[in-house]
């Protein structure tokens, strides 16, 4: 079942998702990437309803665009974060989505932050955090391992750890995980963790 | 038949001109002048107090002088009852801003979303435009300091120093021979003062026809706005040397 996780380090934040597409007891697709790169310098980890999560981050993402074309200057981390969070908020009395964000940024000012928005509309400013069945296990690894100021290494040896914990002591193990990263340099994809292959197609 | 598009805001003549929008701008021409500067450290505001009678109690220190937000402030020129009407549009677009985002609203879209407001009454709705300039004075994390002016067409711009209201041109070419580059906040004082006395239509220059005020920031990095009492006024009145103290003792 699904985990999506994350974490700040040293001029740096990582996001870190599973990549399988379920329903019940089925799994559709093994390689569905549930971490968008929401803009250059922004990173958004979304766990839930599969529908609501293309959804609701397309539109933010859609927005934030409009924003930066509108006014020539992009919206910092934390100003998502809460233009987020309001989007979901006005929704949550109407018709909810339900999706669990962690939204990471990286903002010259400012540095690194993440951002956790679960679907009830609640926003917290983290260094650590995570979402899904997956997220007993990752936090339990963060608390214990993690600490200010690690280097890429050192974050991307915790997320192995978390990865591992996940898969040696969750029942219904995703097999797959998608790590991005981003810095001063931009929000980029970094590694897959990949433990089956997606079957593929038999040539005819 | 020229009154035919007079009468009408949202009609072009036949020379192509919105004549109730060149009305409203000859409206702001006869109304109390106002001066903006941008400095290094700051912008500074001035404008011009039309007293109607020595009757008249205000109820506040400014009547042209207005805080938007925390770091934004307008000095007007024109039909203050209009300006009132925009004033508050302002105000609730940069609250609306913050509730979004939880950050002080870009200057430039507070000027930009009230600009808007403005230009929707020289198209929709045949109703007049809004008899109204303002100057902007500003800070914002992506830009600094910064000065906008705004017409009744809903036009607006960025400038270094400029002039609304009566004798706005004489004030603008003073202006654009006085001014230079990386003047601080109290060069832009005096200069302001400087060219609104010698625009405005009185001859001697007390502290009850003018007020200041000023944006800038405060050591903490906190931007503040601050409106010049009437006692440091005339003080700084008689340093510039549009006043002299004997004569405001006689």
């Amino acid at each position: 079942m699904e985990c999506v996780f994350g974490l700040v380090g040293n001029g740096f934040a990582v996001v870190v998702a599973d990549s399988s597409a379920v329903s019940s007891i089925l799994v559709h697709k093994s390689k569905e990437d549930k971490v968008m790169v929401l803009d250059p310098h922004k990173l958004m980890g979304a766990s839930g309803e599969s529908g609501d999560r293309v959804q609701f981050t397309e539109y933010i993402q859609k927005n934030v665009a409009l924003y930066q074309f509108r006014n020539g200057i992009p919206l910092t981390t934390a100003a998502a974060a809460n233009f987020t969070r309001g989007e979901l908020a006005a929704a949550l009395r109407k018709s909810p989505y339900h999706v669990n964000i962690l939204l990471a940024g990286y903002d010259k000012e400012t540095g690194p932050s993440l951002y956790y928005i679960d679907y009830i509309a609640a926003l917290h400013k983290i260094e650590k955090g995570a979402f899904g069945y997956g997220s007993y296990f990752s936090l339990a690894m963060m608390d214990r391992h993690y600490h200010s100021n690690m280097s890429v290494e050192e974050a991307i040896d915790l997320v192995d750890k978390c990865i591992l914990e996940i898969r040696t002591r969750l029942v219904v193990a995703p097999p797959n995980f998608v790590i991005k990263i981003v810095d001063k340099d931009g929000a980029r994809e970094y590694a897959w963790r990949e433990s089956i292959k997606e079957a593929g197609v038999a040539p005819a | 038949m020229s009154r035919r598009y007079d009468s009408r805001t949202t009609i072009f003549s036949p020379e192509g001109r919105l004549y109730q929008v060149e009305y409203a701008m000859e409206a702001i021409g006869n109304a109390g002048s106002a001066i903006g500067i941008l400095a290094k450290d700051g912008v500074v505001l001035v404008g011009e107090k039309k007293t109607t009678s020595k009757l008249l109690q205000t109820s506040k220190s400014t009547e042209k002088m207005y805080k938007i937000d925390d770091h934004v402030a307008c000095v007007v020129a024109g039909i203050m009852s209009d300006a009132n009407i925009l004033i508050n549009t302002a105000r609730v677009q940069a609250q609306r801003y913050t509730f979004a985002y939880q950050e002080p609203m870009p200057v430039e879209q507070l000027v930009q979303s009230l600009c808007d407001t403005k230009q929707g009454y020289t198209q929709f709705g045949g109703l007049r435009p809004f008899g109204v300039s303002f100057l902007f004075a500003g800070w914002d994390k992506n830009f600094g300091f910064q000065l906008y002016m705004s017409d009744p067409s809903g036009n607006y711009s960025g400038w270094k120093a400029a002039a609304i209201g009566a004798n706005n041109q004489a004030a603008q070419s003073m202006l654009k021979q006085d001014y230079k580059d990386e003047i601080n906040r109290e060069e832009a004082i005096q200069l302001a003062v400087k060219v609104l006395s010698k625009t405005m239509d009185s001859t001697s220059l007390t502290s009850e026809k003018l007020e200041l005020a000023e944006v800038f920031l405060a050591p903490s990095g906190e931007v503040k706005y601050q409106v010049c009492s009437p006692e440091s006024l005339g003080k700084l009145l008689v340093k510039v040397g549009v006043t002299q103290p004997a004569a405001e003792a006689s």
